[in-house]
């Protein structure tokens, strides 16, 4: 059993390379079988990842962290493969964001580019290799996949708006990957290991010139995943970038920001919360700092922002912001509710980008969009207007959506926005829990975060109900569009997902909890991924076999 | 020796940084080359500067100090492929932007006079 499980861990990586190598062969005329294929591997990741997602939480490996080694190279020699319950969290969000953005894109988008499908694949690769990898020259490469691939997708249904975008994102990203080989060649030099745990464990041993090169590799990495994770001086290609793609890339966009976070989250709990005082202090000041300067920004451009695009890049990058203030205030609850407040911003503005495309459809003709694109790419074959099943009632149905991703984003109740917010108050003001010390006064950073993060839903709620009101009930002459079950049913089960953490919020945040402690006792981590011994009698190391 | 490495790299990434900050995407992109080469000697020298020791080892239990350290060896090569398809990459970009918008400004369009 334990040896299938094992094997398990592979399958998320494993499975989209399979998929998109078999997809590259498929002749861009079967598009039907391609979109079939790649629901087929989406669907399986979704498994997958789920069958992680219940492994890691109801611990089937000890203390809940898997580990798969590479080539059976015992840890710190090989790459090792880890998943333990943030990652498979991760995972898990990043299936089912996949999906809906895949079942999206069924009727128009998918056929607006040769090789969607196979990119897509490939995208989904990188953006799991990223989580479960263990090794940091191994997040590297999975991160070029990733972006490699969204490269691409970013493209896709070629507009001049789109390259002008992707001119800025893809030098952004170049230079951004020379700064992570930097930071990563420094790390290397000072501890002589990539591997993650192995790091952690020789941070803490190290002479005093070997640790003055970790902390300058350690925060030459930092730029780079705050430039991913758009804070406030690095981030200004995301509101652009968001605008300009196509709405199910833009989904998947809005995931590829939440991995910036996500290898903070894990680096620095891991390697250098414990192991280096002054980092620990120097980086949880720059965090917290970020983090509120970036909320600023996003509160500032969301009132600036009078288009649907740029509205959806802005509430991502006051979800970076209020994720980043909370990750440098660091304590484990305030990182549980942070973490719900990821999965519910994640699904509302993924959703929210999913739906801009079908409320600009109530101000623009129809076809206008794909036009364009179907003349710069040369398909023949455009989509019928009439194919599919068209689903009755489009003015209510988008109007809901709206409402709801609306009151999630701004964090208004009664949906998750509210919960995940309340909590993450909640958690600055006692973070020691509930009733332990009725004098206890919550420092003037938490107040600050607090304050921050209200201003930042307010200024959400002003931007986004001017433009509702605008598109729902002052457009007299505003013509129901029509809209197709495909388009519709993803955008319902991200923004069900929502309503689901929200009613189910008792367990979520139980999970979290122990998600959030699991992260602050990196002690377990290591442990397990050092001490993993390599599968007997396959392959032997010390032999000379090779 | 380690001087004189560390001055090539430097003059490198310098003139990278000069040229990416540049409006034409020509500019742009030898820049990108200009600092993934600089990146790329960066990794290379983070195993130490060696001479005359080669970076496998036998068979038998040796002393390690006799063999270059074989990881940052394999960290370029890894990185040198990706640096170079990803430059690639953007070179393509660049022709289709100078063909749909005719100018090779990195704004897709001439700075007004």
């Amino acid at each position: 059993m334990s040896f299938w499980a094992d094997q398990l861990i592979l399958l998320p990586i494993l499975l989209p390379l399979l998929f998109a190598a078999a997809l590259v062969l498929l002749s861009g005329r079967r598009q039907q079988l391609k979109f079939a294929i790649n629901l087929i591997g989406t669907l399986a990741l979704l498994a997958t990842a789920i069958t992680l997602f219940w492994f890691t939480d109801r611990e089937v490996w000890p203390q809940g962290v898997g580990v798969y080694l590479a080539a059976n190279w015992a840890a710190p020699f090989g790459i090792a493969l880890v998943v333990d319950r943030l990652s498979a969290l991760m995972l898990t969000l990043c299936a089912v964001i996949a999906l809906a953005a895949l079942v999206f894109s069924y009727r128009r988008w998918s056929r607006a580019g040769v090789h969607f499908h196979s990119l897509f694949q490939f995208l989904l690769a990188g953006i799991n290799g990223s989580f479960i990898t263990g090794d940091l020259f191994n997040l590297f490469v999975f991160f070029e996949i990733m972006l490699a691939a969204s490269y691409g997708l970013l493209l896709l249904g070629l507009q001049s708006e789109r390259i002008r975008a992707s001119m800025q994102y893809v030098v952004i990203n170049l230079v951004a990957s020379s700064f992570f080989l930097i930071g990563v060649a420094l790390i290397y030099a000072a501890a002589g290991t990539l591997n993650m745990a192995d790091l952690a464990v020789r941070a803490s041993t190290m002479g005093e010139s070997e640790r003055l090169l970790l902390e300058i590799g350690a925060a030459v990495l930092a730029i780079v995943f705050l430039i991913k994770s758009a804070v406030w001086p690095l981030g200004f290609w995301l509101p652009t970038t968001y605008a300009a793609a196509a709405p199910p890339v833009g989904a998947m966009l809005v995931l590829m920001t939440k991995v910036g976070i996500y290898v903070l989250l894990r680096l620095w709990q891991l390697v250098f919360a414990e192991q280096t005082e002054l980092l620990n202090a120097l980086s949880g000041a720059v965090l917290v700092t970020g983090g509120l300067l970036t909320l600023a920004f996003g509160t500032i451009g969301m009132l600036g922002s009078q288009e649907l695009g740029r509205m959806a890049g802005f509430s991502a990058i006051i979800s970076s912001g209020t994720l980043l203030a909370a990750l440098g205030y660091g304590e484990p609850r305030v990182i549980s509710a942070a973490l719900f407040y990821l999965i519910s911003s994640t699904l509302a503005v993924a959703a929210f980008m999913l739906l801009m495309e079908l409320i600009e459809r109530i101000r623009k003709p129809s076809a206008a969009v794909l036009a364009l694109t179907m003349e710069a790419f040369a398909i023949d074959d455009a989509p019928e207007e009439s194919a599919g099943v068209v689903i009755p009632a489009a003015m209510a149905f988008l109007g809901l959506s709206f409402v709801a991703s609306a009151l999630i984003m701004a964090g208004l109740p009664p949906l998750s926005g509210f919960i995940a917010k309340f909590a993450l108050f909640h958690a600055l003001l006692n973070p020691t829990g509930m009733f332990t010390d009725n004098t206890y006064v919550a420092d003037p950073l938490a107040w600050t975060i607090l304050a921050l993060i209200i201003l930042s839903g307010l200024a959400a709620i002003i931007s986004l109900m001017r433009y509702g009101v605008r598109t729902f009930w002052a457009a007299a002459d505003a013509t129901a569009p029509r809209l197709q079950l495909s388009e519709a049913l993803p955008i319902t089960v991200l923004l069900a997902l929502c309503i689901t953490i929200s009613l189910a919020a008792g367990p979520t945040s139980r999970y979290l909890d122990r998600t959030a402690d699991a992260l602050h006792d990196p002690g377990r981590y290591i442990e397990r991924v050092m001490s993993t011994p390599a599968v007997p009698g396959v392959v032997s190391i010390t032999g000379g076999d090779s | 020796m380690e001087a004189v490495i560390a001055i090539a790299i430097g003059v490198l990434f310098a003139s990278g940084v000069w040229l990416i900050l540049r409006p034409r995407t020509f500019q742009v992109i030898i820049g990108l080359l200009l600092m993934s080469y600089a990146v790329n000697l960066f990794i290379f020298i983070m195993g130490r500067l060696w001479v005359n020791k080669p970076p496998l080892t036998l068979e038998q239990a040796v002393d390690p100090a006799l063999f270059a350290d074989p990881v940052p060896q394999a960290l370029v090569l890894t990185a040198i492929v990706i640096g170079f398809a990803t430059t690639a990459l953007y070179l393509v970009l660049l022709l289709t932007s100078r063909g749909l918008t005719g100018t090779d400004h990195v704004d897709g369009k001439e700075p007004r006079q």
